[in-house]
């Protein structure tokens, strides 16, 4: 087993650890910092699959700004013991339910994929880098990346109209 | 070691390798053990005297009163959304800055669009008084 592998391994389980942390734990404050720590540990994921633009980006933007809004959103819903939401039975039917059906899909949709060869490219793959990713979103996918400042222009509009009082 | 002092010896001629993080790595494990230490020795190590005053919650030395979870105003929210928009503006800048001089004048209208479609945003956002603290 080799670096790589180890290294591997290690971030798989500090992922799914802190992820399921996210899920259990009772303090809502709690499950934002596992939170961090799983999105750092999908950052390494990046770095092993030298995709290392996006890793940075992933703990610039998620670990850093997109957590302070999960905290901002936690701080204005007023969590006090005393609301905390009533545990419905049928809820969790339904939920597992839920959850059974898509774990169902994603198993089938494994069971599918051909999956003889190289699964994921680690340590030198060349795709990831910045000058490559560059060249590939402001050539081949230069649409996309329009529509993507068109889509910012109305979380904007869509944030001012519901978070400012006329 | 010798993994380690492999790195320092050429760090520049693998940089596009996952491997050049490696001191990255390294500086945050011990980062991550250097704190772990010091909060156990502090524990370990430091005398406990606890009554009744060290015990109570700190409030800037005033008399704590009511519950620290109150519901905060929106325009902290508003500003918070505001802000990851146009940082994540910021970042698309990294990969054009990149390859500034290959993409060429078509790369340079594609961006100066996608700076107008947010300039249009953010005059929305001022006109708008989204930014003013003051009512």
């Amino acid at each position: 087993m080799g670096v790589t592998q180890i290294l591997f391994w290690v971030l798989t389980v500090l992922a799914l650890g802190s992820a399921l942390m996210v899920v259990t734990s009772r303090n809502p404050v709690y499950s934002v910092l596992y939170l961090i720590l799983c999105f750092f540990a999908i950052s390494g994921h990046y770095i092993l699959m030298n995709a290392q633009f996006l890793a940075v980006v992933n703990i610039i933007v998620y670990a850093g700004a997109i957590m302070v809004l999960f905290l901002f959103v936690i701080m204005l819903m007023n969590l006090n013991a005393s609301v905390e939401p009533q545990k419905n039975k049928w809820l969790k039917i339904a939920g597992a339910i839920a959850g059974g059906c898509l774990l169902l899909v994603l198993v089938a949709a494994f069971k599918d994929a051909d999956i003889k060869t190289q699964l994921v490219q680690t340590k030198d793959g060349e795709i990831g880098l910045i000058n490559n990713l560059g060249m590939a979103l402001f050539k081949d996918y230069v649409v996309p990346f329009e529509i993507s400042s068109v889509l910012f222009l109305s979380a904007m509009v869509g944030a001012v109209v519901i978070g400012k009082k006329e | 070691m010798n993994w380690i002092f492999l790195q320092v010896k050429n760090p520049i001629t693998d940089v596009s390798s996952a491997g050049s993080y490696l001191p990255i790595a390294i500086q945050l494990i011990f980062a991550v053990l250097f704190i772990a230490a010091m909060m156990g020795l502090t524990h370990w190590l430091g005398p406990k005297r606890n009554t009744a005053d060290k015990l109570e919650n700190f409030a800037s030395g005033i008399e704590s009163h009511g519950d620290a979870r109150q519901p905060m105003a929106i325009k902290y929210f508003l500003v918070a959304i505001l802000f990851v928009l146009f940082d994540v503006e910021v970042i698309f800048f990294y990969p054009y800055a990149v390859n500034f001089r290959q993409l060429g004048w078509e790369g340079f209208f594609a961006v100066l669009m996608f700076v107008g479609f947010f300039l249009a945003g953010f005059f929305y956002i001022i006109k708008k008084g989204a930014l003013n603290w003051e009512d």
